[in-house]
């Protein structure tokens, strides 16, 4: 397996949430992707949004800014 | 791409099933809302399926089968269209939410329910059941195979200590239609709820259910049927009891075509093929070191289905590893089936699922091998 690195995830309350945090975020050339929610935060399944550590800040921003409801912010090691 | 992942919905489908959409779409209209010739046409194709489907799961009378969205609709019909309060209903923990949560919700509107145990393989004892059977048993409910490890129930002892006991028996097959054989009769099915856009190859969106004469289910829905326009409710007569408004016969035209290649092939040719690689696979991830494997493997006649983990690591992840490293399909995570995980232990780390179709090859199982190497090597 890869090595675990340090992601900001984000969770979302549906799936809805996250392909629409998807296309936001390919619309405004940010970079992530969508990946399977990691177990340290939930067992029960859905789609999380991968991105670089340093984009945490820039993220929340962005977040603010538009209507995407998401759940959580996590730093985590994946 | 690779695709691992057909438990979920078959990916590759015969060309005819497309063709059959897209001949749907530029040509039908909707069926029994008219006599012109579009929707004739529309007419035509839903009867020719069920007859198609009639053949394949031994139904004597085609306007016993019914369509819906898929199992999930068909199952939620049978279930809170049968069960009142003060019924019993017996089921097992290889269950999918599709079964458990409509069986929750009667459960709450004063049904009683049980639910049979597995062993440590996820199989279940049929003497279990019957154990279980008492004066106000309605209902046994219980999937043909488990979607997370494959295994199967033996529908036809089931069956027959239903109609022992005069239990209604209803099946989910939504793991094994197209796969395995299913004969209402043989097997004593009162009600078999199947999807579409699984082993029968068609589009997602598809399903339906058959339901034995003179067993009667109250709709969950009411609405248009094109027949007795005048009638307050909806009309007790199958098909139409249970096809309230428009049919996707777009779907439903690529579903026959899907039927129709099963039939040509057969299934035992299908399964046979899908048997061969899930074993493959199956003795090929079987011999590295810290991989668990869920499930009996101790005869063929399962599910192409192969579920395990690496060591302690997220499934989710490995799953995501696969897709992104090596361009595989798998399915991670929980597997909406809450009871098997919990009996196999794997709450937390999921599991990591690979589902054959006899399209795949021996080439694509190979690779998905020497991915599961590389990943449990590099811990």
């Amino acid at each position: 397996m890869r090595e675990k690195v340090m992601r900001v995830v984000i969770t979302f309350k549906n799936t809805s949430g996250a392909m629409a945090m998807e296309k936001f975020c390919k619309g405004k050339g940010v970079g992530g992707r969508l990946i399977p929610v990691p177990r340290e935060i939930t067992s029960g399944c859905g789609l999380a949004w991968s991105a670089e550590p340093g984009m945490k800040d820039d993220l929340i921003d962005m977040l603010k800014k538009c209507d995407i409801k998401y759940e959580h912010i996590y730093e985590l090691e994946i | 791409m690779i695709y691992f992942d057909n438990a979920a919905t078959s990916f590759h489908k015969p060309d005819s099933v497309a063709e059959a959409v897209y001949n749907a779409i530029k040509n039908m209209g909707n069926s029994g809302r008219g006599a012109h010739k579009a929707s004739l046409e529309s007419g035509r194709v839903i009867y020719a399926t069920r007859e198609l489907l009639a053949e394949l799961f031994n139904v004597r009378d085609c306007s016993r089968i019914a369509f819906t969205a898929n199992s999930t609709e068909s199952l939620n019909a049978a279930i809170k269209g049968l069960l009142h309060s003060g019924d019993h209903v017996i089921t097992t923990v290889l269950e999918h939410n599709s079964v458990l949560r409509p069986l929750y919700e009667m459960e709450a509107k004063g049904a009683e329910l049980s639910i049979i145990q597995c062993n440590a393989l996820g199989n279940i004892k049929i003497e279990d059941i019957e154990d279980k059977i008492k004066h106000n048993t309605k209902m046994v409910v219980c999937t043909h195979g488990s979607n997370l490890t494959g295994n199967l129930l033996n529908i036809e002892r089931i069956g027959a200590l239903c109609r022992k006991h005069n239990i209604l028996f209803v099946v989910d097959a939504s793991q094994t239609a197209g796969v395995f054989p299913i004969d209402v009769d043989r097997q004593n099915i009162d009600v078999l709820c199947f999807t579409g856009h699984k082993g029968l190859l068609g589009p997602q969106g598809t399903g339906g259910i058959y339901v034995r004469e003179g067993i009667n289910i109250s709709p969950l829905k009411s609405g248009g049927s094109g027949i007795l326009t005048y009638m307050k409710t909806q009309p007790a007569s199958m098909p139409e009891c249970l096809e309230a408004g428009t049919l996707n016969v777009h779907g439903i035209a690529g579903l026959h075509a899907g039927v129709s290649y099963i039939l040509e092939h057969g299934i035992d040719y299908i399964r046979k093929k899908e048997q061969e690689l899930m074993r493959q696979f199956y003795e090929g991830v079987g011999g590295i070191s810290n991989i668990k494997i869920y499930g009996d493997f101790s005869t063929i006649e399962r599910a192409a289905i192969v579920s395990l983990n690496i060591g302690e690591y997220d499934s989710a992840m490995v799953c995501d590893q696969l897709a992104e490293d090596y361009d595989i399909c798998t399915r991670g995570g929980g597997h909406c089936a809450p009871l098997m995980h919990q009996a196999l232990g794997t709450v937390e780390q999921g599991a990591v699922r690979f589902s054959f179709s006899h399209f795949n090859t021996c080439d694509e199982v190979d690779m998905g091998i020497r991915a599961i190497r590389e990943l449990s090597a590099h811990q």
